[in-house]
């Protein structure tokens, strides 16, 4: 599955790492690496850290999407 | 929309693909084309210069999500090359057409290439796209000699800190004080140039590289214009970008490296002056009167710009009767040395900067930029939420500086920033800027 965090918006809150930890990591004071292409079984966890986050920064594919679409 | 051939989007990157989105969010069914000279789908570019050169991305895993489906026909792999507006046709480089009853230009920058002696020989790279960042990662890999940095800018920076965390040797080449100077100014730049030199960087500010040597067709060696001779094992041009507009120069359009000109509502200005009703442009290419700076021309090369433009245009493009003006109050991020950089606004022309929370000595600040007595940007390190109650009021142009007595606000001094003087804008149909190296 495809994500991707918008960094200007992103406040370094970390909900995400806690929903989703393996995915995503705070470094330092406000760093935020997380992983763009998690695989689809963590999609739960994923979209759990998409709606935890307070600024909403978190962009998740929807399930399905690529293969309906596909280019 | 009434024309069989539908819109065609040219340019398959983060603006590209938000346009595509918005158009369809937007209740467009009709056919939609995406071009795109790369042979990959959509991804996302920033990480590229941070986790991807250190190793803790693999260049393919950053592809963009797409949030509806496009229902589109994509045409990847083939770099527009030309546009006949009369005949409503993009050229592509494989020698078909796709014809357009509307376009969005969405073609991006590329690379400045090494500009210099020296410029045809291994193991000198640039980074911008999937396939240089992979190519440099797997040299990166396996590089024992000093990595040369030429440019201070954004991606120099973010390339010298991945070097570091690899623990190869870095030398940093930049004719300003300090890294960032452009961005920033020098009074911040030189917070930065601390913190690289702390973490073993060779920064060599105030000087240029001259020459590339090499020996058996790889780089060796870079004479600077100091005299300073280093060797070298890899080196990375980091010299900014050029605006994709070569395919636009026989359409009659208004663009050159520094962008394509569109008025206030995104349509792309003809050499006669009058917005083309039927061309749109976003993204970095995009050149606009942005009205939050008193209707300056500014192309912005930035992730939120790409994205709010490419929805603004698409918007635009479905409500001809209404065209709204594109205001954009630009942002950046970059992560660094364990550093976060965010910044609003644009910085350059200011004459007073204020450090208004935390403090240089401690490497966690923010700093406000003035101009005329009116705040036009801030910039963080490491103290991002103080950003946003800053963007608001540096969007409606309030007194520098705009927030007086907060808590923990130290005594604020008024600095000058430390600007380098400005490179000449490049004109219509105009050649390079001034080269910051060779």
């Amino acid at each position: 599955m495809r994500v991707v965090v918008d960094l200007n918006r992103c406040q370094g809150y970390a909900q995400c790492c806690y929903a989703a930890p393996a995915h995503f990591e705070l470094r330092g004071h406000e760093i935020l690496f997380y992983d763009p292409a998690p695989p689809e079984t963590a999609r739960a966890r994923i979209e759990r850290a998409e709606q935890a986050c307070p600024v909403r920064a978190i962009s998740v594919e929807p399930a399905g999407l690529a293969e309906e679409d596909a280019p | 929309m009434s024309g069989q051939a539908g819109i065609v989007v040219v340019g398959a990157s983060l603006a590209g693909l938000r346009g595509a989105e918005a158009l369809r969010l937007g209740g467009y069914e009709g056919p939609l084309t995406l071009v795109g000279d790369e042979p990959h789908r959509p991804y996302d570019r920033p990480p590229l210069s941070k986790h991807v050169l250190a190793g803790e991305l693999a260049a393919d895993a950053t592809a963009l999500p797409q949030r509806v489906p496009l229902r589109a026909c994509w045409r990847l792999g083939s770099a527009a090359t030309g546009l006949d507006r009369r005949a409503k046709t993009v050229r592509l480089a494989d020698g078909s057409s796709v014809a357009y009853d509307k376009l969005l230009v969405a073609t991006g920058a590329r690379a400045r290439k090494w500009p210099g002696e020296g410029a045809g020989l291994g193991g000198v790279f640039t980074i911008r796209g999937r396939d240089e960042a992979a190519a440099l990662r797997a040299a990166l890999a396996r590089a024992s000699g000093r990595v040369l940095i030429v440019g201070g800018g954004l991606i120099g920076c973010e390339a010298a800190s991945c070097c570091r965390a690899l623990g190869l040797p870095v030398t940093l080449v930049d004719p300003n004080a300090t890294p960032l100077a452009r961005a920033l100014g020098t009074f911040v730049g030189g917070t930065l140039a601390a913190r690289m030199r702390a973490a073993g960087v060779d920064l060599r500010p105030g000087t240029q590289v001259r020459a590339l040597e090499g020996e058996d067709g790889q780089v060796c060696r870079a004479r600077l214009a100091d005299g300073a001779t280093i060797a070298v094992g890899l080196v990375i041009a980091a010299l900014g970008a050029v605006r994709d507009t070569d395919w636009l120069a026989m359409s009659g359009l208004k663009a050159d490296i520094g962008g394509l000109t569109c008025d206030g509502a995104c349509r792309a200005i003809t050499r006669t002056g009058e917005p083309d009703p039927d061309i749109f442009a976003a993204g970095d290419v995009a050149r606009w009167p942005n009205p939050l700076y008193g209707g300056r021309l500014v192309a912005v090369e930035h992730w939120g710009n790409a994205v709010e433009q490419a929805a603004h245009a698409a918007r635009n493009m479905l409500n001809p009767d209404d065209p709204l003006p594109y205001a954009h109050l630009p942002a950046f991020w970059s992560s660094q040395f364990g550093l976060n950089i965010k910044m609003v606004g644009l910085a350059d022309g200011a004459d007073s900067v204020a450090i208004v929370q935390g403090s240089r000595a401690a490497g966690r600040f923010l700093a406000v930029y003035g101009r005329d007595g009116r705040s036009i940007a801030a910039l963080s390190f490491d103290e991002a939420r103080w950003l946003p109650a800053y963007a608001e009021r540096i969007a409606v142009g309030a007194a520098f500086p705009p927030i007086r007595g907060a808590t923990d606000q130290p005594a604020v001094e008024t600095r000058a920033p430390g600007f380098p003087p400005p490179r000449p804008i490049p004109t219509d149909r105009g050649r390079m800027p001034e080269a910051a190296h060779a």
